[in-house]
C-alpha cells in the first residue's frame, strides 16, 4: 500500500476527468492523476502511483531504479502488482 | 541496468562506510531512526547494518500505516462490517490484523462482505455498481495515501453517490514523531525521514525536530545508497555541530511537497483531538476525520461505531518496536508465537512492519554477507 509504483502514461482517458492509463511492467490500468497538480502529465512521462493515483512524476532513471527496488522485494510487491491488476476504476 | 548501478554499486557503499567511518567520533554511540517502514525494508533486505561502524544504530520508527492501527478500531470495523447491505472494503495489508475479536479475514469467514481493494476509487466503483447496498472504505495510512481517500470523497460527492462511506484512520507522521521526542526512554540523534510522505508534506513540517529539539533529519530514498548517504549526512551535521532539516531524495521529494494533495486533504478532512495509536496510546491531533461538509459520506455518522478500546495482548511489544526501544528480535514472541503467518502484534503483519522486515529478509543477512566476503 505504501509502496509507489513506478509507472508509465500511456494515453489520457478521453471523456473522464483526472484518469489516465498508466503501463507498470506490463499492466495497463487507468489510474488518478488529479494529485499532480498543474504540472499534469503526458504520454511518454513516468509516475509513481500510490493505491491508484500519481503521487509525483519522476524521471526514467528513477522509474527503473525503484522497478529493480521493488523486484527484489519478493511478496510485498507481487501481491501490489496483482492487486493492481485488478483494479479497475473506470 | 546502468541506472540501477548507480544506486547499487557495491564499491560506492564501502566507499561511502568508510567516509561515514571517519565521520564518527571516537567513543561516541549515534542512534538514528528511520521513519519509515519502506526503509527499514530495504535496511534488512539489503543488510545495511553490517555496511556501517558498530557506533552506528539504526532504530525502526512507526512509519508502517498498518502497524499503527489499534486492535479496538478493527473490531469498529468489523462491527460496521457485520451491519446488513454493508460492503465494507479496505488494502489487502489490512485483511490480516488482529482486532480484539479477529480480523477481517476471520469476519469474512463467518459471513461479512468484506473485499479487498487496490484504491479507494476501487470501493468507488463497487459502490456505483451496488447501488442498494451500503459501501464502505476502510481508510488508513499517513499523508501518502490520505489525498487518495480525500480525492475519492470528492468524486463520490460529486456523482452523488449516496452509499459510499469512508471509515476514516488516517494518521499524520508530525505528532508521532514528536511523541517520540518527548518520551522519556527516547536516546535518538537524528532521523532518516520517510521518502514518500514527504513527496505529499514536503521538508518543512519537520523543522522543528531541528529548531526545538536539536537532531537533524534527512530526507531519504529507497535505494541501499540513498539510506548510506543520508546516514553520511546525518553523521556529518553532528560532526559540524549542525542540526538541519536536509532533502537527500530530492530526485522526488519536493521541499514544499505536494500543494495539491495538501489541499484536498484539508478541503475533506480536519484534524482528531486525539487518535489511539497501537503500541503508542493517544496521541492529540494525530489523525484526521471527516468535515462536516462531507458527513454523507462518513461511516462514523451513519454507523454507531462502538468505539472499544482493547489492550494489546500482554506478550506483544510492539509499542517498544514502533519507539524503536526494542529491535524486532528483543520482543519476547518473535518468530515463535508471531509469525508473519500467525500474527500477534500489527509489526509482523504488514511487509514493511520491522517484525516482517527482519523475519523476511534480516536473519540471513549475516549468512550472505559472509558468503560474499568469502567469495
Amino acid at each position: 500500500m505504501c509502496l509507489g509504483i513506478p509507472g508509465e502514461i500511456i494515453e489520457l482517458l478521453p471523456g473522464q476527468t483526472d484518469l489516465a492509463t498508466v503501463d507498470v511492467v506490463g499492466v495497463r490500468r487507468a489510474i488518478h492523476i488529479g494529485l499532480l497538480g498543474e504540472e499534469g502529465v503526458r504520454p511518454g512521462d513516468w509516475v509513481l502511483v500510490h493505491v491508484g493515483f500519481a503521487m509525483s512524476k519522476i524521471d526514467e532513471a528513477e522509474a527503473a531504479a525503484t522497478l529493480a527496488l521493488l523486484t527484489g522485494l519478493g511478496a510485498a510487491y507481487t501481491d501490489e502488482l496483482d492487486a493492481l491488476a485488478e483494479s479497475d476504476i473506470t | 541496468m546502468r541506472f540501477i548501478d548507480e544506486y547499487r554499486d557495491a564499491g560506492k557503499a564501502r566507499r561511502l562506510a568508510a567516509q561515514i567511518r571517519e565521520l564518527c567520533e571516537p567513543g561516541r554511540q549515534y542512534t538514528f531512526m528511520e521513519v519509515c517502514g519502506g526503509h527499514t525494508h530495504t535496511i534488512y533486505k539489503h543488510g545495511l547494518e553490517d555496511y556501517l561502524p558498530e557506533a552506528v544504530t539504526l532504530v525502526h520508527g512507526p512509519g508502517c500505516p498498518v502497524c499503527v492501527i489499534p486492535m479496538g478500531r478493527v473490531d469498529d470495523a468489523i462491527a460496521i462490517a457485520r451491519q446488513p447491505g454493508v460492503i465494507m472494503t479496505s488494502f489487502g495489508d489490512m485483511m490480516r490484523v488482529p482486532g480484539g475479536q479477529g480480523s477481517f479475514l476471520d469476519a469474512k469467514a463467518a459471513g461479512a462482505d468484506i473485499r479487498m481493494v487496490y484504491s479507494p476509487l476501487d470501493a468507488l466503483k463497487i459502490a456505483r455498481t451496488n447501488p442498494d447496498r451500503t459501501v464502505v472504505f476502510m481508510a488508513i495510512g499517513f499523508e501518502t495515501t490520505a489525498p487518495s481517500t480525500a480525492m475519492t470523497v470528492l468524486r463520490a460527492a460529486a456523482e452523488g453517490l449516496a452509499n459510499f462511506f469512508v471509515f476514516c484512520n488516517h494518521v499524520t507522521i508530525i505528532p508521532a514523531i514528536k511523541a517520540i521526542l518527548d518520551s522519556p526512554d527516547q536516546r535518538l540523534d537524528g532521523f532518516i525521514g520517510p521518502g514518500h510522505v514527504s513527496t505529499v508534506i514536503g521538508c518543512r513540517p519537520y523543522e522543528f525536530i531541528a529548531s526545538g529539539y536539536g537532531k537533524p533529519l534527512v530526507c531519504a530514498g529507497f535505494e541501499p545508497l540513498d539510506v548510506l548517504q543520508s546516514v553520511h549526512m546525518l553523521l556529518r551535521q553532528l560532526a559540524e555541530g549542525r542540526a538541519e532539516v536536509e532533502n537527500q531524495y530530492t530526485r522526488v521529494v519536493p521541499w514544499e511537497g505536494n500543494r495539491k494533495a495538501l489541499e484536498v486533504i484539508s478541503q475533506v478532512m480536519e484534524v482528531r483531538p486525539y487518535f489511539e495509536w497501537r503500541g503508542l496510546g493517544f496521541i492529540s491531533q494525530s489523525a484526521l476525520r471527516m468535515r462536516e461538509a462531507y458527513a454523507a459520506h462518513d461511516a462514523e455518522r451513519l454507523f454507531e461505531v462502538p468505539g472499544v478500546r482493547v489492550a494489546d495482548p500482554k506478550a506483544c511489544q510492539c509499542g517498544e518496536v514502533l519507539k524503536g526501544v526494542l529491535k524486532p528480535w528483543e520482543c519476547k514472541v518473535f518468530g515463535t508465537a508471531c509469525t508473519p503467518e500467525t500474527p500477534i502484534g500489527t509489526c509482523m503483519v504488514s511487509s514493511e512492519g520491522a517484525c516482517a522486515a527482519y523475519y523476511n529478509f534480516g536473519r540471513f543477512t549475516r549468512q550472505r554477507i559472509k558468503e560474499t566476503s568469502t567469495t
